[in-house]
């Protein structure tokens, strides 16, 4: 066991974890925040993509320790107060999230696409989307979500 | 109940206020911010975890299996065997093969053979290391060629009847008219006969989400089991039928399913083994599968090897089409015997065939079971007949889309097996794709290495009948209305990412007015909802559909009834819609919607009301096995791919697929795109990229997958993934919920074979079998280029420029 503490959300957090433990095991099993998804544990699939000082990374493949000591985000942490983040919105509207399971991830990979670009080209969100894996929607209104959010965010 | 005499829920789209907008999904929000809670999301006060061993042999006998040093491990609660539940079960009651962990013999690599339960995963883990298994190896069948040749044995289960063959589950042959003389016909009249071999390689599901569930046994002696399942009912009755409890003792909770297509559709070792290793410890038990497990657990399409022949006269009609198919199963039954038909009897739609002859044979081999994956056993068919179609087309000269047009079934009839079509959009999908993919101006007129192709396909809207035999409805919900104006509904349905909760709100809120947040969707808990069998065959807009229909108007009816006479009105001049009671003709007589439902409350007592649906038993023959691959309705579709293949790698780039379906009508449009653009997209992955494959012994242990992770086992990305383009087609069905009918596996079919047809418009080489990987397609081109070189010689590295 070791004690690791976490800026997580905007919030100071620490809890004890076994020294093997990833940061999506910390989140999910030791912080109750189970938004972040695992879905190889290998870091295949994306579906527990956070965002650690403002870029993507498979929390699957990051030891929680990785983490101190920065900013970190999960998709519980993407709206403000009762107010949706506008890709959380546009996914929403758009229809982009089918079973939802691999939504948190793209989610998180989206913002940090937006952050840092805020009016991707379609090639380059599917450039920055490919880490990813979603099963059920074909990526096409993915594509339609993260664009419409990027407007949405520029006006 | 809604019967099909009376259900068609059929109405002109200017009387509906809510169907057919595109409107957000009830869940949809939870989903985007993380509260959503699936089964792994669940963690209950003293939870323990397990774990389950599994076979390293694709064959053998279990000699004896010693779990005493792993007992005694600190942390262990409990471990299990094949003989603490001895019972055996099926998904299909007549074919009951499995045990939740294996008794005496193990038959592929990753047979459950026990199970523990400790504190943590890693101790749970370790635990497993210390159960010794003395196995004694049998020989294995990885080829079902092999196991059916062996008719004598050594057989994989035991032969339900002395002298029957153990390795078949099923062999099914029927014949619909005359096939011989259909084709000496073709051949006579200056038609034409194509023969052909087709393979279809396995593939699977892979669900983002890996399988998962919990089970609770409580000191009172009542189970419940969280799990994420599309079958919450049928996994209650095999849950209580195999731990030998009361089902009314037994209580299945579905959460949130992250995604499923078939791979969760019947039960799983794991929810067996967390009932009971919370029955002997008295506390939750969850297992949690690995990748690798789900991998292995697999129950995704059968490998298929088909012969067909297929006869058309001069003019493109069709004259006989015969079909011969050897089904590689895997090590158990799982919907096999249901698979064996489907495999010839959904090929009868959407053409018209006069004559028709299918022999299946479904052989077990020692490799993960096959079952259902989206598009149950009619995928692989539709690729072979698909392209028989356009060999067909390109002997006859006649253009692909015009062949198929000609051949077309029609609405309103019944296919040479018997099957009672009703609506059918199937030329209007035809015309749709050939325009929006400028088909003309493509299709043998791209220069080499581009192509274009077509297919077209039909599915069920739901099967006519439950896996086990009874007379009770198919699907109900339970709706009850509260003083304040908000309805409930109780659904039994399962929401596996379809968005049937969202469906179940658009139609409650369309019947009675009120706004649509209004309505609370409560789903997927044996304890509070009717029955509903489950999220399979896309049955659900269909059947829930009509339930929620059916409850709704029961409703209604009560509150026309009060308002009318409140107002001195006919009860059928009283509308509700947009949150109020309106007198027809004369909106200034009008009442919020609650105070309409309060009169209700008042005059009747508490609102509410239960509504069904069940099937009608009038469409399909009387011959044995008839009733397999019957539906209330049928979906149609038509893809155009275009492709752009390499000739140096033969690697085929899928450039775009437009997709048109007829879903009879389109509820929400968002979410049927969304079902439309993601079969594409399956059947695109198919076609390119996937393929479930165990190595031989020769390539060092027989019965190994060939690549259990989402690393090997390739599925698309955002990068590979094609453009999709959906076109909805409205038949509206005289039967379906406000005429709506599947959309859900139905656009999967078309993709390969339109994929397929377009690589030949493109590099002129048939590709007969899946996946259409680089070197399959590099390796055809060779051969093309070495019977004709002539023709084409561009397939050689030096011929391009």
């Amino acid at each position: 066991m070791q004690v690791v503490r976490l800026r997580v959300n905007g919030d100071e957090r620490a809890c004890g974890v076994p020294a093997h433990y990833t940061l999506l095991e910390t989140l999910r099993y030791g912080l109750g925040l189970t938004g972040s998804k695992q879905g190889c544990d290998k870091g295949d699939c994306g579906a527990c993509t956070v965002i650690l000082d403002g870029r993507a990374v498979l929390s699957c493949l990051t030891l929680a320790r990785e983490a101190e000591g920065r900013e970190l985000r999960t998709v519980e942490g993407l709206a403000i107060g009762t107010e949706p983040h506008p890709v959380q919105d546009q996914f929403d509207l758009a229809g982009a999230a089918q079973c939802g399971f691999c939504t948190p991830g793209i989610l998180c990979s989206s913002v940090a696409l937006l952050e840092r670009n805020p009016s991707p080209s379609r090639e380059e969100v599917r450039a920055a989307l490919a880490g990813n894996l979603c099963r059920c929607t074909g990526y096409e209104k993915i594509y339609d979500a993260v664009e419409a959010a990027a407007r949405k965010m520029g006006q | 109940m809604i019967r099909p005499a009376a259900g068609g829920a059929a109405q002109a789209p200017e009387a509906l206020s809510v169907v057919g907008r595109r409107m957000r999904k009830v869940d949809g929000l939870a989903k985007a911010t993380g509260r959503a809670r699936y089964t792994d999301d669940i963690a209950l006060p003293g939870m323990l975890h397990g774990k389950i061993l599994r076979s390293p042999h694709p064959h053998a006998r279990i000699l004896a299996i010693d779990t005493s040093r792993a007992a005694a491990l600190e942390g262990v609660h409990a471990v299990v065997t094949g003989r603490d539940m001895p019972t055996t079960y099926g998904i299909i009651p007549w074919t009951p093969d499995e045990h939740p962990l294996c008794v005496d013999r193990v038959r592929y690599v990753g047979d459950g053979v026990a199970a523990v339960a400790a504190v943590d995963e890693d101790t749970a883990n370790a635990a497993l290391e210390l159960v010794e298994v003395a196995y004694e190896e049998l020989p294995a069948y990885l080829d079902p060629h092999d196991a059916i040749a062996a008719a004598d044995g050594p057989f994989i289960h035991e032969p339900r009847k002395p002298g029957r063959n153990g390795n078949v589950t099923k062999v099914v042959k029927l014949a619909f008219g005359d096939v011989e003389a259909g084709i000496a016909a073709a051949r006579e009249e200056g038609g034409v006969v194509v023969e052909g071999d087709y393979f279809f390689e396995g593939t699977t599901h892979t669900p983002i989400e890996p399988h998962c569930a919990i089970g609770l046994a409580d000191a009172s002696g009542k189970l419940t089991v969280w799990s994420a399942t599309q079958v919450p009912h049928y996994l209650h009755r095999e849950l209580a039928r195999v731990l030998e409890l009361d089902p009314a003792m037994v209580r299945v909770v579905q959460p949130p399913v992250g995604g499923a297509f078939g791979g969760k559709s019947e039960p799983f070792d794991l929810e067996f083994c967390v009932a009971k290793l919370s029955m002997i410890t008295g506390r939750p038990v969850k297992i949690l599968y690995t990748r690798e497990e789900v991998f292995y657990s697999h129950r995704g399409r059968h490998p298929f090897h088909m012969r067909y022949r297929t006869g058309a006269r001069a003019d493109g009609v069709l004259a006989a089409v015969d079909a011969e198919i050897v089904m590689d199963g895997g090590a158990y039954a799982s919907f096999g015997l249901v698979t064996t038909y489907y495999s010839g009897q959904l090929l009868t739609a959407p053409y018209q065939m006069p004559a028709y002859r299918f022999h299946s044979t479904r052989a077990y081999t020692n490799k993960p079971a096959c079952g259902p994956k989206r598009g149950h056993g009619s995928v692989q068919p539709r690729f072979a007949f698909e392209v028989q179609l356009d060999r067909i087309a390109e002997a006859l000269e006649i253009d692909p889309i015009e062949l198929r047009r000609r051949n077309a079934l029609g609405e309103g009839t019944r296919t040479v097996n018997d099957l009672r079509v009703t609506s059918n959009g199937f030329l209007e999908c035809l015309a749709m794709v050939e325009d929006a993919s400028a088909w003309r101006r493509k299709f043998r007129r791209l220069p080499y290495g581009r192509g274009v192709g077509v297919a077209g396909s039909t599915y069920i809207s739901g099967t006519n009948y439950p896996v086990y035999p009874n007379d009770m409805p198919q699907s109900a919900v339970q709706l009850q209305v509260d003083r304040s104006g908000r309805v409930a509904v109780f659904s039994g349905a399962s929401e596996i990412g379809q968005g049937v909760d969202s469906m179940v709100a658009y139609v409650v809120a369309e019947e009675l007015g009120v706004p649509l947040d209004h309505v609370r969707v409560f789903a997927g808990d044996t304890d509070f909802t009717p029955v509903d069998l489950g999220a399979y065959s896309s049955r659900v807009t269909f059947m829930l559909g009509n339930a929620c229909i059916d409850a709704a108007r029961r409703v209604k009816r009560q509150v026309q009834k009060v308002v009318a006479e409140a107002w001195d009105a006919k009860p059928q001049e009283v509308l509700l819609a947009g949150g109020l009671a309106v007198r027809a003709g004369d909106t200034g007589t009008q009442m919020p919607i609650r105070e309409a439902f309060n009169l209700a409350e008042a005059a009747f007592g508490a609102l509410g009301a239960t509504g069904s649906y069940d099937t009608p038993k009038d469409v399909h023959g009387s011959y044995r096995g008839a009733t397999i691959g019957a539906s209330p309705a049928y979906s149609f579709t038509a893809h155009v791919a275009e492709v752009e293949v390499d000739p140096e790698t033969g690697f085929v780039d899928v450039v775009q697929i437009w997709i048109a379906h007829d879903c009879g009508r389109a509820l929400n449009p968002v979410l049927v795109e969304g079902q439309m653009e993601g079969s594409a997209y399956m059947g695109f992955a198919e076609a390119i990229m996937e393929e479930q494959i165990f190595k031989t012994a020769d390539q060092g242990r027989a019965g190994l997958h060939n690549a259990p992770s989402l690393l090997d086992y390739r599925i698309p990305t955002s990068l590979d993934t094609p453009a999709l383009r959906s076109l909805i087609v409205e038949s509206i069905d005289p039967e379906g919920p406000y005429g709506a009918k599947e959309a859900g596996e139905g656009p999967l079919h078309p993709s390969i074979p339109a994929i397929a047809n377009a690589i030949y418009d493109a590099v002129g080489v048939r590709m007969n079998a899946l996946p259409f990987s680089p070197p399959r397609v590099w390796r055809a081109l060779q051969a093309e280029a070495a019977r004709t070189p002539a023709a084409r010689s561009a397939a050689t590295p030096a011929a391009v420029s």
